[in-house]
């Protein structure tokens, strides 16, 4: 039973076991261990970002592709389910049709991108990828008559998604469960479910020959794999996933625009999630998603209070000013990478070896 | 019997240098020919062209009579060219096993199953082990490849294009670098080939006993072009090959013991 929903790929290191478990759980039952709206509003975009680098990984991890273009699929999700529902109003058959039309318009677009230019050299075919994903956002935000422009869509969800909706009359365990709980519990098991997917793929036989890919394409291409095929097949797999991520991160979220899904500071975050976590394993996107994330929104306040405590050292309080956050994780995010290239899953695993 | 593999002035140009020039030749099923020439000839180069891993210039690629040249590499691997490189080639990250039975899955039905378990293929696990042992390599079944020795590694090489099961076998210098005592299960693989009686075989090789007692013909290759072709006797009697060739053989063959 684990075996096949594992796809028989175990983490292979008790250390991970123990920290996997703790994210499953804690994601789980967030809403029942963390009160208050910000502990599960990380908890929702942990499970959006896991599925989300997982797709990403998918590709840089196991074929050794590099693409910019991973936020533009995200971002074609979001536009979807939002433009959908704000335009048409919030039932669930809009909200199929809008995922649907996304995944359409992305994996078309993700295959002649691949059909074009998976022939070239990587360097180039990053180039492409990010001419491609500039053009996305600066029509995302110039159409602003259908988009939103800058400011993006808000829009409402399905009434069973609302914070006004009560599954039950009576509290469980203490909590509410109002429609916002539902939402919640629509984006973790969707994240689930998108994992096993990915986790399903890389251990198939299909997912083997990327693998192989990465390793030599030359290769691959003499035991008779058409490289461009497996490439672009994966492309397309990726970019639809990015896309049901997209759609999630609007569901939860009921609002989409450019900055939550097209801007490239996203692209950055998810480039560090998958060197942090591990490329090429999966779990590294498990692992890289909820310490990035839990960092991004924790940080902050540790920075706070440890630049109070040091008040009236010189330099030190202005360096721990919650607003360089970002300068300690970049620190952080060096000196991961110099002491564990292989990321936290390869560093577990090869510690056990 | 018509030719299974054949060139017709297969030619290709670097810039200005010809590495391969107009070179003509058929190749029959059940068959041994051994491609010799000085370094530099154009030998593998010469394979390149005929696996597809390089486009010709100009010329053509037949395979069972049919124009083969617009195919890649992929295309003519799933025709049934196998090929072996000189510079070992393999999946460097990936285990022993792993490295044939991509080879084995190359050739089996659900090649690109998206959601079956690769694991789960039996046949291809025990059809790559088949092939493993033929190499002496199961005891190293799940050694990563790039950990291996030199040997293992050139074992590893013709036993993945052993497990892609074709009709025409390319081996590019085998045994170079191999210790003595490795080389004859090699050679006594390629002799089993040849036993069978239907396989087109291909050997760059620079070791002239072994290309003595292997080889039904020879085809020396020199500055790309072909300068003879024939029985072994007669092709390393030949003046031609004396002064392309064996003049520099025993140089040749100090560089690979």
């Amino acid at each position: 039973m684990l075996n096949s929903l594992l796809s028989g790929d175990y983490p292979k290191s008790r250390v991970l076991s123990g920290v996997l478990v703790a994210i499953l759980v804690g994601l789980a039952f967030a809403p029942f261990l963390f009160s208050g709206a910000a502990a599960i509003n990380t908890a929702a975009k942990i499970c959006i970002f896991i599925v989300l680098v997982a797709s990403y990984d998918l590709l840089l991890g196991y074929t050794g592709i590099v693409s910019f273009a991973h936020t533009m699929f995200f971002g074609i999700g979001g536009y979807g389910v939002g433009l959908g529902l704000y335009a048409f109003g919030a039932s669930w058959g809009v909200l199929a049709i809008g995922i649907l039309i996304a995944l359409m318009v992305a994996v078309v677009l993700a295959f002649l991108i691949g059909l074009l230019s998976l022939r070239v050299r990587a360097i180039f075919y990053a180039m492409i990828t990010l001419a491609v994903a500039s053009a996305f956002l600066i029509l995302a935000t110039q159409f602003s008559e259908y988009t939103g422009g800058e400011d993006g869509r808000s829009f409402s969800v399905p009434p069973v998604l609302r914070p006004g909706f009560r599954l039950f009359e009576a509290p469980v365990f203490g909590v509410t469960i109002n429609g916002r709980i539902l939402a919640y519990y629509l984006v973790f098991i969707s994240a689930v479910v998108l994992f096993l997917l990915a986790l399903r793929v890389v251990n198939s036989p299909f997912g083997r020959v990327l693998q192989a890919i990465r390793e030599n394409d030359m290769r691959a291409e003499a035991l008779g794999y058409r490289v461009v095929y497996y490439r672009t097949v994966a492309n397309c797999l990726a970019a639809a996933m990015a896309v049901l991520a997209g759609a999630m991160s609007a569901i939860w979220l009921r609002y989409t625009g450019p900055d939550t899904t097209l801007s490239f500071a996203i692209m950055l975050d998810i480039l560090l999630m998958v060197v942090i976590g591990g490329m090429g394993t999966m779990y590294g996107a498990v692992v890289g998603a909820t310490l990035f994330i839990v960092a991004q929104n924790y940080l902050q306040k540790l920075m706070g209070t440890a630049s109070a405590a040091t008040e009236g050292i010189p330099l030190l309080p202005k360096l721990l000013h919650p607003d360089r956050w970002l300068l300690l994780l970049g620190v952080l995010f060096v000196l991961s990478v110099y002491f564990f290239p292989t990321g936290i899953v390869g560093r577990l695993r090869g510690e056990k070896r | 019997m018509p030719p299974v593999l054949e060139t017709r002035d297969l030619t290709i140009r670097f810039g200005g240098h010809v590495a391969v020039d107009s070179v003509s030749c058929a190749f029959h099923a059940g068959t041994l020919t051994a491609i010799v020439g000085p370094n530099g000839a154009g030998k593998t180069t010469y394979f390149n062209l005929m696996s597809g891993q390089l486009t010709a210039t100009s010329g053509t690629t037949m395979l069972d009579g049919e124009d083969i040249s617009t195919l890649g590499a992929a295309g003519r691997a799933q025709r049934g060219i196998g090929r072996a490189f000189q510079i070992t080639n393999l999946f460097p990250n990936l285990t022993v096993a792993e490295n044939v039975r991509l080879a084995v899955q190359a050739r089996g039905k659900a090649a690109a199953s998206l959601f079956s378990l690769w694991s789960r293929h039996r046949d291809w696990i025990d059809k790559a082990d088949h092939y493993l042992e033929q190499v002496n390599l199961a005891g190293v079944r799940d050694t990563v490849a790039a950990a291996l020795p030199h040997g293992d590694k050139r074992k590893l090489e013709v036993a993945i294009m052993m497990a892609l099961e074709p009709r025409v076998f390319m081996f590019d210098e085998p045994t170079a670098g191999m210790s003595v005592d490795e080389v004859p299960v090699i050679l006594d693989l390629i002799q089993k080939l040849k036993d069978e009686g239907t396989k087109t075989i291909l050997l760059v090789e620079h070791k002239m006993d072994v290309v003595r007692s292997l080889a039904d013909r020879i085809v020396v290759l020199h500055n790309g072009r072909l300068v003879a072709d024939g029985e072994p006797a007669a092709v390393i009697a030949s003046p031609v090959v004396q002064e392309a060739y064996l003049g520099q053989a025993p140089k040749a063959e100090a560089a690979h013991v």
